[in-house]
């Protein structure tokens, strides 16, 4: 069954320079193993396309079912300098809940 | 205010400092001698101070920004002209500008040296807890600071009110965990969080800010003044210990290595979270340094389109712009604002809608470089397709910043007590 993980899971964005940072957090902890076998990082890196120049690591956060994704060059040399129209990738949270996951 | 007044508060911080707002102060200080500290220091002391002298709190902040002994003095006068008595005590030596050299490594990614980034105008370390802790034992009111660790501003007080080691590094770790959820205040409070329907948060516009009630093992119960707006929940705590964290395992401040993966949560009722069970590891030997340089200029313009193919006619006209500043100012952006700016796709939304805003920012060399992207959207106006309106244009000096560490040898803390009409430097 596909699922979306906006059905799944909340997200929120941080940057530290030119690094995005995606938490994702089950809403049932009972989903926990789901994500952490679907959402890999490579899917992840994947799904988010150009956004992402560098590489995607991901951290397993079991005590908060939780998975925090760190995405290198994905902020347009960062907050200061890039030109995009949201240049600390606030919204980017929810270009991670786009993705499809089929489980 | 309403934290202030009813929160029953010990300590009172107040984090103002983005990653690039002292380049900006340091800016402004330039330009303006008197300039450097938060511009928003006196109307937020003025309605602050006799409420900590009222209710006995003591406020800590990073407003010192790039003057912290300029805004130390302000306070003082403002003290005076409020009829208050109190004591200011100043943390300043983060500035380490004249430390640096040009073949100094950044660490972001490729790390290129300093020399490869322009004019410098800023560099400053983060402090922490550790070089606080005399502002703090002066009993001063109000402790001041310039660039300091944002938990380090929370963690300072209880290593001061709890007589820690600044080696009990997993109290350390456990405070640093506490620190990261309140430095953004509203963001673990439901703020950055709400989604009708499906992330509901009671009247957000009166959003309450945390407080925490801390023992003296370093764990903490969040909570926040009834009758605020905003929620504290697992969800809510959950988003914020993990925001902008690079290593949920090793999260490094000039305090402490904290572990957030060991912490556990626990709800207590309406908008109570325990927080506890954060670890530790030995600081590293060396301070982060945020670097400020000159990065030259953006330009922007923006321009909307509606109605009968409203997307062609706003695509059309990004080309006829990037087409006009081809020579000038080629290093350009061109977004269409409701179909693909935020996220460069629409992941299969596919729609087409009944109107459109073109956006479109360069970066330029110069000021007037940066102006011609505004004025050549301007035109489009009348040399562009038909029915465009609305044109906003923005041309700005935009400040890179960029990180470097440095032992922490190289670097002096100075606190002064400012009291009555003397200046004395604290141990």
């Amino acid at each position: 069954m596909k699922r979306k993980l906006h059905e799944l899971a909340h997200a929120r964005a941080g940057d530290k320079g030119d690094t995005l940072t995606l938490a994702l957090i089950c809403y049932r902890e009972g989903d926990y193993p789901l994500l952490r076998e679907h959402v890999t990082a490579q899917a992840v890196k994947r799904h988010l396309g150009h956004l992402v120049q560098g590489e995607v690591r991901r951290y397993e956060v079991p005590n908060l079912h939780a998975l925090q994704f760190v995405c290198e060059r994905a902020l347009d040399t960062g907050v200061t300098t890039s030109l995009a129209i949201d240049p600390h990738g606030k919204t980017l949270s929810y270009a991670l809940l786009e993705m499809v996951i089929d489980a | 205010m309403i934290l202030a007044s009813r929160g029953e508060l010990d300590y009172l911080i107040l984090e103002c400092l983005a990653e690039r707002t002292i380049a900006l102060a340091q800016l402004r200080k330039l330009a303006e001698p008197a300039a450097g500290y938060d511009p928003l220091l006196e109307t937020r002391l003025r309605a602050l101070l006799p409420l900590a002298v009222r209710h006995g709190f003591r406020i800590v902040t990073n407003m010192g920004a790039a003057d912290p002994l300029g805004a130390a003095r302000k306070l003082m006068s403002l003290a005076k002209e409020l009829g208050l008595r109190i004591k200011v005590a100043a943390l300043s030596g983060d500035d380490v500008l004249a430390q640096l050299a040009p073949s100094m490594r950044t660490i972001e990614a490729r790390g290129a040296p300093l020399a490869d980034y322009g004019t410098l105008v800023s560099a400053n370390a983060y402090f922490g807890a550790e070089e606080m802790l005399p502002a703090l034992a002066t009993g001063a009111e109000v402790i001041i600071t310039g660039r300091v660790a944002d938990p380090s501003l929370f963690v300072a007080p209880l290593v001061h009110a709890f007589r820690w080691q600044v080696t009990d590094w997993d109290r350390l770790g456990r405070a640093t965990a506490i620190g990261h959820l309140l430095e953004c205040a509203g963001q673990v409070t439901g703020g950055y969080y709400a989604e009708p329907g499906l992330k509901d948060v009671p009247n957000l516009a009166q959003l309450g800010f945390p407080w925490c009630d801390v023992d003296a093992d370093g764990n903490g119960v969040l909570g926040k003044v009834a009758g605020t707006g905003g929620a504290i929940t697992l969800r809510t705590v959950k988003e914020q210990l993990l925001y902008e964290v690079t290593d949920p395992g090793g999260y490094i401040t000039p305090d402490v290595v904290a572990d957030f993966t060991t912490v556990s949560l626990r709800e207590l009722g309406a908008d109570r979270v325990a927080v506890q069970g954060a670890s530790g590891r030995p600081r590293t030997s060396t301070y982060k340094v945020s670097v400020g340089y000159r990065a030259g200029f953006v330009g922007e313009g923006e321009i909307s389109y509606a109605g009968a193919r409203a997307v062609e006619r706003a695509r059309l006209a990004g080309e006829i712009v990037r087409e006009r500043l081809r020579d000038d100012v080629p290093d350009l952006r061109i977004d269409l604002i409701g179909i693909d700016s935020a996220h460069h796709s629409d992941f299969g939304h596919a729609h087409a809608p009944y109107e459109v805003r073109l956006r479109i920012a360069a970066r330029a060399a110069t000021r007037e470089l940066a102006e011609r992207v505004g004025a050549e959207v301007e035109a489009l106006w009348i040399n562009g397709p038909a029915g465009g309106g609305g044109v906003r244009r923005y041309a700005q000096e935009r400040i890179g910043v960029v990180s470097l560490l440095l032992d922490r040898s190289r670097v002096r803390p100075q606190v002064t007590l400012l009291q009555e009409d003397r200046e004395t430097q604290a141990a």
